[in-house]
Parts: structure tokens; C-alpha cells; sequence
């Protein structure tokens, strides 16, 4: 993959999992990309790329001003999904459940919440 | 604002399981008419669409930085999600039963990312606090180990994999994930192995960092002081407004 021939300078802002863009001098983004379901790619030098796994083929390209900048963006994108953030809290419940043999959400009252549980049929 | 909206369709209807899903009415921002919609709850996304077998959403509300209230409507189990600043909408919902609305409410209380990130950070600096107190000879823990057995030496201690069932778990998680891999990426970047060729522990949760570019969006300290007082102020609050609402009930429900 190539970095495209023109390239616009925008503003990148991560925020929960959602990538804003700006124009450098403007307030309001020009748009958003949702970061579910997608794969960051390290590109060559300095650059990373962002695809959806509904249309793989077309990269959201993205050049930084050095590679130590570029590898840390790859990494804050790939833990940017809501999706990993859940598997991070299943995986953890796991292990403190199998150390100590409770679930540390019962203390919370959160335990049977949809949300927190592993498995196809939560509805 | 341009948003992906492919990849949001994609997301509100793939086979991944939804967090909640039903039927409401959805009042008009315009008119006060009701419309009967049907809504999926995934993460902190909120779709609705035009009727259950719709193959796009009409519509997704982000559930960030709202507050979920129960309101007085004459339509009956109504609630509103309502975020701050002067330009925002408040998007007035009602469900069909009292069971139908307290679930609702209570699931949209909890979907936003910055709560799941809360959670995650406590469970993880629990899950660090028992780890220290093992590697120290098992004096420091809060918690009793239960079945866990102290061995005499430290670095027999294995950081377990993430068990084998999570990636099938959401068939369309393991594409965010590094090729291969069964696990959330390594956040050092060297490689799967620590030092004794035991295969690393998955990597923290991000840490929000400043970037060059701007600042993510942050949540709380983070602390279980923190955590904790959220959490009771979460219950308490829906088991105030239950009181209200059940207060402010009149005769039969239509």
C-alpha cells in the first residue's frame, strides 16, 4: 500500500472510540471515524492505516511526523474499540474470579449486567 | 460532520450480541408524536431502526457524557437521555412495560465508555494488587487466594493467556486484534515472550495519553474510592427516581 499523492494536514483527536478530525484552524471536526471492528495497519515509515472489516480493501491512510509518534498512535487505535475494552474486563474477571474464587463484580451489583458477560446469548 | 457510516451500519447489525434490544416509542425531535422504533444497545452506540428486519439503522444516539432520567409523560414508562451543552438534544424514549423501562434505564446508565473504562481500571488494579501481594510471598493480599497454592518460588508463578474462548466469543473482535495473535496486542511492542519465554500477560488497558496531536478524553481518577462512590451514586439515583416514578403513579397503566 502507498500513501496516497495528496496529502490533507488534519488535526486527530482520539476520543472513547471514536477518531475526530479537523482542519488545523477550524473548531468543529469534519468528520469522525467509528473504531469498531477495524484493523490498524503499520504502514511503511511513518505511516499507519485504518480499515474496516466491511470494506477492507480502502485504507484511511495517516502520516505522522516521526515513527516514534506513529507506533504509539497504532497502539492507542487498536485499544480504542469499546469491543476491546469489554474483552479486557471479561478477561480480568476471569483471572481474579479463578485467584480468589469470586466475582469481583458482585461487590458492585453489576455482575448479571448483559454487558459483562461472555457468550452469544445475552438478551 | 462526516461519520463512517458503513462501518456504524456494520457494527449496529452484525451478529455481534447487542447489550439490550426492544422495541420503544422514540417522541419526534420536531412534532411530539411517538414512533415505535426498534433499538439495539451496543457498547455505548444506541441504534434504532425503522422495524426489527431493517437492514440499516435510521438513526444512532452516542451515549457519552448523558444522564438517563426517568420523566413525566403521559405516554407512561418514559425516559429521556439527555446531554449537556445548549446545542444538545434530549431524545425522549418509552417502553411498552415497567420492566421493559427499568432495563433500559438501567443498561444506558452503564453504556458509556468512560464507565466500562472505570470498571476496567478497578478490576485491574485489583488484579495487580493481588499479583504484587503473591510475588511477595503472598503476605500483601486483600483477598484470601482460595484454591490458589503459594509455590516456594516467585518466578514459578505463570502470568496466565487470555483463555482460549475470547476471541470466539464476538466473531468480528479478533479483526481489531494483531494477525494471528490471541490476545490484545503487546503495548511494549517486543514481542509476545517476557524474559522467561512465558507468554506476556495481556497489556493494561490504554492509558490516555497526551498526544501531539490533542488529548483523548479521560476519565476519573481511577481510584476504588472513586469507583466505588460512582457506583453508589449510580444505584442511588435509579433507586430514587424508581421511588418517584412509582409515587408519581396514578390509576392503571394504559
Amino acid at each position: 500500500p502507498r500513501v496516497p499523492a495528496v496529502l490533507k494536514k488534519r488535526l486527530v483527536k482520539l476520543v472513547v472510540n471514536f477518531l475526530f478530525y479537523f482542519r488545523t484552524d477550524e473548531a468543529e471536526p469534519i468528520g469522525a471515524l467509528l473504531l469498531e471492528h477495524c484493523r490498524i495497519t503499520k504502514e511503511e515509515e511513518n505511516v499507519f492505516s485504518i480499515s474496516f472489516i466491511e470494506e477492507p480493501e480502502r485504507k484511511y491512510c495517516f502520516e505522522c511526523a516521526t515513527e516514534e509518534q506513529c507506533q504509539e498512535w497504532v497502539e492507542a487505535l487498536r485499544r480504542a474499540s469499546y469491543e476491546f475494552l469489554r474483552r479486557s474486563l471479561i478477561f480480568y474477571r476471569n483471572e481474579i474470579q479463578k485467584m480468589t474464587g469470586k466475582d469481583p463484580l458482585e461487590q458492585y451489583g453489576i455482575s448479571e449486567e448483559a454487558r459483562f458477560q461472555l457468550g452469544a446469548h445475552r438478551q | 460532520m462526516k461519520l463512517n457510516e458503513r462501518s456504524l451500519a456494520f457494527y449496529a447489525t452484525c451478529d455481534s450480541p447487542a447489550d439490550n434490544s426492544g422495541f420503544l416509542y422514540k417522541r419526534g425531535e420536531r412534532h411530539t408524536a411517538y414512533h415505535r422504533r426498534w433499538f439495539v444497545l451496543k457498547g455505548n452506540m444506541l441504534f434504532y431502526f425503522e422495524e426489527r428486519d431493517s437492514r440499516e439503522p435510521v438513526g444512532v444516539i452516542v451515549l457519552e457524557g448523558c444522564n438517563v432520567e426517568l420523566c413525566d409523560s403521559a405516554e407512561g414508562f418514559a425516559f429521556a437521555i439527555r446531554f449537556g451543552g445548549t446545542k444538545s438534544r434530549t431524545y425522549v424514549l418509552a417502553a411498552e412495560s415497567q420492566a421493559a423501562m427499568e432495563s433500559w434505564v438501567k443498561s444506558l446508565s452503564r453504556a458509556s465508555f468512560d464507565y466500562m473504562r472505570l470498571v476496567v481500571r478497578e478490576l485491574e488494579k485489583q488484579l495487580q494488587e493481588m499479583r504484587q501481594g503473591l510475588a511477595g510471598g503472598c503476605g500483601g493480599t486483600r483477598e484470601p487466594p482460595g484454591p490458589w497454592k503459594p509455590k516456594p518460588s516467585g518466578s514459578e508463578e505463570r502470568l496466565p493467556a487470555l483463555p482460549s474462548i475470547l476471541p470466539k466469543e464476538n466473531g468480528c473482535a479478533v479483526w481489531n486484534n494483531v494477525p494471528g495473535a490471541q490476545r490484545p496486542p503487546d503495548p511494549s511492542g517486543c514481542g509476545g515472550l517476557d524474559e522467561e519465554a512465558n507468554p506476556r500477560p495481556p497489556p493494561l488497558p490504554p492509558r490516555r495519553r497526551v498526544s501531539n496531536n490533542g488529548e483523548a478524553a479521560s476519565a476519573g481518577a481511577g481510584s476504588p474510592s472513586t469507583f466505588c462512590r460512582l457506583h453508589e451514586q449510580y444505584s442511588r439515583e435509579v433507586a430514587r427516581l424508581r421511588q418517584d416514578w412509582q409515587q408519581r403513579q396514578r390509576g392503571p397503566r394504559p
